[in-house]
This record gives C-alpha cells, structure tokens and sequence, in this order.
C-alpha cells in the first residue's frame, strides 16, 4: 500500500464536496438563526422583569455548559416522544443553531453594555417605544464593534458539525467515514477532510480579521 | 430511574478520568507550543504555528478520528486504544487553543521581572520556571477556565470511538430502556453540574495561588 493514493483520493473528491454542501448548509443556517435568537436571548437577559430575565440567564449558562452532542440527542431523541418529530438534518440545524446562540447572547451583551448611558437617557428623553429604540439609536451602535467577534463564533460553528453525524447527517466527516469503512482506507476521506475544515477555517477567519481592521480604520 | 444513575455515573467517572488527564496533557502542550511560538529561531516557531494552526483549524472529531482510524494503518502503523486517543486527542487540541492563551499570559508578565532576573544572574532557564512560568500560570488561569470547561465538554465526542464515557453510556442505556428524557435529561444535569465544580474549583485555585503575590506587593 502506498502512503497517499492521489487517484483515490481524486475519486472520491465529489462524493466529498456533495457531503460538503450539508456542511455549509447547516453551518450558515443554523449560524443565521443563532445571531437572531442570540439577540433576543441577550434582549431578554438584559430585562428588568425577573421572571423573562432569570429563565433566559439561566438557559443561556446551562447550554453553554453542557456538550453539543448532549442538546442534538435531546432533540433528536426526546422531542419525537412528545409528538414533535425532526428530521436528523432540522434537529442537526436547530441543536447547533440552540448552542451558539447562547455563546453570540454573550456577545451581544457586550455589545449592548458597550452602548454609553446616555444613549438610553437620550432614548428615555425623547419618549421613543422600545422597538423604535433598540431598532434606530441602540443596535446600530451595540453591533458594530462585536462583528469580528460573532464572526468568530462563525468559524467555531462550522467546526462543529461534524458532532451531527452522531445523529446520522451525512455532512462531510460522515460521508469521509462512510467511504472508509467501504474502502477500508481511511487516510485518504479523513485527511481531504482535515483540509477541507483548515482551508475554510483560515479562510474564514482571514475575513474575520480583515473586518477587524476595517473597524479599526473606520472613523467613528 | 434507580437503576439508571450508577451506569451513569460509571460514565461519568470515565468523563472525569479523560478530562483531567487531557487538561494535564494541554497545559503542558500549551505551554511548550506558547514557547515555541515566542522563540527567536525561525524553524521552532515554524512548528509551534502549524502545530496551533492545524490543530485550531480542523475539527476535534476530525482529529479523533484520524488518530484513531488513520494512525493504526500502514504508513504509520501507531495502534492507540480508545482512551489514549481521546486524551492525546483532546489534550492536543485544547492544548493548541492555550498555547494563544499561554502566549498572552507569559507576554503579560512585567518587563521589570525579567530585569530582576539578570540582576540576579539567573540562567535562562531558571528564570523561566522559576519566575515567568509561575506569573504566567496565574494570569492564564481565567481564560483557561473557559477551555477547561469547552475540554469537559468536548469529552462527549469521544462515546463515538467507542469509550464508555457519560455521552456513550447515556446513548446505550437509551438504546435498552427508551427512558429518553430521564436519561439524558440526567446526562446533561451531570455535565452541568462537573462544569460548575470546575469553575468552582479554578477561582478557588486561583484565589490561593494569587495570595502569596499580594503580600509581595507584585501587581
């Protein structure tokens, strides 16, 4: 046997790219729904009304300290014996989408703190709904300093699915695996995989870093 | 639900097992690949950089699998049970996180401290463990906090190259008893709860070792 088989390698390299398309679909799916729930997770936290307050702290601090792959089974397994079934793919999306939108809630809370105070005595003065405020005068300043660091979650995330196979998507580590135990080479689908998340992950997070200096350079 | 708990909590001493011997193994890697990265000779920062980027940049499943699957086949032929695998594994890849970590923290340490020691006339190398590495340590500890807490957390990926551990127990028992919701309602209570020792235990640990620099005035 011989170290690395390129013409296998090659051979394989669509069935690869095909499994790489569930890949970016749950990592920019779910990394889109996490941003929004994230927001409204760390709205929520910031409330002054204990009972919305407490329930979304205390949520927020249990996914964050309990494994992915835990929270997927939870969804996967549980949730159809209370009649809500999910297909691996939605309850894969949701998991992943659940767990980082308690990691970008911290984000945003940072953000948000970042807001000077008189911003909101400005808000509260000019009687505007609270829609209206965090829409026009609060978000646009809260968000443009945290970009980089949701950016970041982006490449976190993506890293991540491969934890869905547990629960049999087959995004690309599952595919990899599937045609090692065919093939009974695993060198070849583990390694092009292995590449496949350093490439993407560099590249992603040269784009991170790359909006990092905009921010820099940006006069505020 | 009785009978659930001590096939659990085997899984979870596993868990617990594979969880401190990785976080030893990623201090000390995080700590050598820190100081490769801060050397002066090129081909040693080489390393330390692609070490950190390959191990940052790919998945930690990735990486189980390619050394539990890949590394026992020819050209290589390195047979690892389940359970080196899991703490070499981990220890590698929370190891490269710390070592950015690691970095910052042995930067953070006063110029001045290092004056002292060549008045002192201090080797390179005590200098090193003796003085910067302790100071490191410390100011490392809250940012580590967090990787150990990703590190217990990761441990559950590795129920899926076979280690009994507290995420392959809770999929087994499953498997047996359909309890789904007791079961792994209880599995994510436990990883909770070691979360919350952890955290517990580092700011305990951090508060001893940081009583001694206050009486010495080092700030």
């Amino acid at each position: 046997m011989n170290f690395f088989d390129w013409q296998f390698a090659w051979s394989i390299l669509p069935q690869l790219l095909q499994a790489s398309l569930n890949t970016l679909l749950i990592t920019f799916g779910g990394f889109a729904i996490a941003i929004v729930l994230g927001l409204f997770l760390a709205i929520a936290r910031r409330s002054r009304q204990v009972w919305i307050s407490w329930p979304a702290t205390g949520l927020i601090e249990f996914i964050r300290s309990t494994p992915l792959l835990i929270q997927v089974y939870f969804l996967f397994y549980v949730f159809p014996n209370y009649g809500i079934s999910l297909t691996a793919l939605q309850a894969g999306i949701l998991g992943i989408a659940l767990h980082y939108a308690c990691y970008t809630a911290e984000v945003y809370r940072a953000g948000l703190d970042a807001v000077p105070r008189a911003q909101w005595e400005a808000v509260t003065a000019l009687n505007l709904s609270p829609l209206s405020a965090y829409r026009n005068i609060i978000l646009p300043q809260a968000l443009r300093p945290i970009l980089p660091a949701l950016g970041n979650y982006l490449v976190a995330m993506l890293k991540d699915t491969p934890v869905l196979s547990a629960i049999t998507v087959v995004e690309i580590m599952q595919q990899a695996k599937n045609i090692g135990s065919e093939s009974f080479r695993y060198l070849e689908p583990i390694t092009m995989v292995g590449l496949f998340f350093l490439l993407l992950s560099l590249g992603l997070a040269w784009c991170v870093r790359r909006l990092e200096d905009r921010m820099e350079e940006a006069p505020r | 639900m009785g009978d659930l708990l001590p096939l659990l909590l085997q899984g979870a001493w596993v868990t617990v097992q594979i969880t401190f011997w990785g976080s030893l193994l990623a201090v000390v890697s995080a700590v050598i690949a820190a100081l490769g990265r801060l050397s002066p000779i090129g081909p040693l920062r080489w390393l330390a950089i692609a070490y950190i980027e390959v191990f940052r940049g790919t998945s930690l499943l990735v990486q189980l699998f390619w050394l539990y699957f890949v590394l026992p086949m020819p050209p290589f032929n390195v047979e690892m049970s389940a359970y080196a695998v899991a703490i070499v594994g981990l220890g590698l890849h929370i190891g490269a996180y710390g070592a950015e970590v690691m970095r910052g923290a042995i930067r953070s340490v006063a110029k001045g401290q290092y004056e002292a020691c060549q008045a002192l006339n201090m080797s390179p190398a005590k200098r090193f463990y003796r003085i910067i590495l302790p100071q490191a340590l410390l100011a490392a500890i809250p940012p580590g906090t967090n990787l150990l807490i990703e590190l217990l957390k990761n441990t559950s990926l590795v129920s899926l190259i076979t280690l009994s551990d507290l995420a392959f127990r809770a999929r087994q028992l499953d498997q047996a008893t359909f309890m789904t919701l007791e079961i792994f309602g209880l599995a994510l209570l436990m990883y909770f709860v070691m979360a919350q020792a952890i955290n517990l235990g580092m700011r305990r640990l951090e508060k001893r070792l940081a009583r001694g620099r206050m009486r010495g005035g080092l700030s």
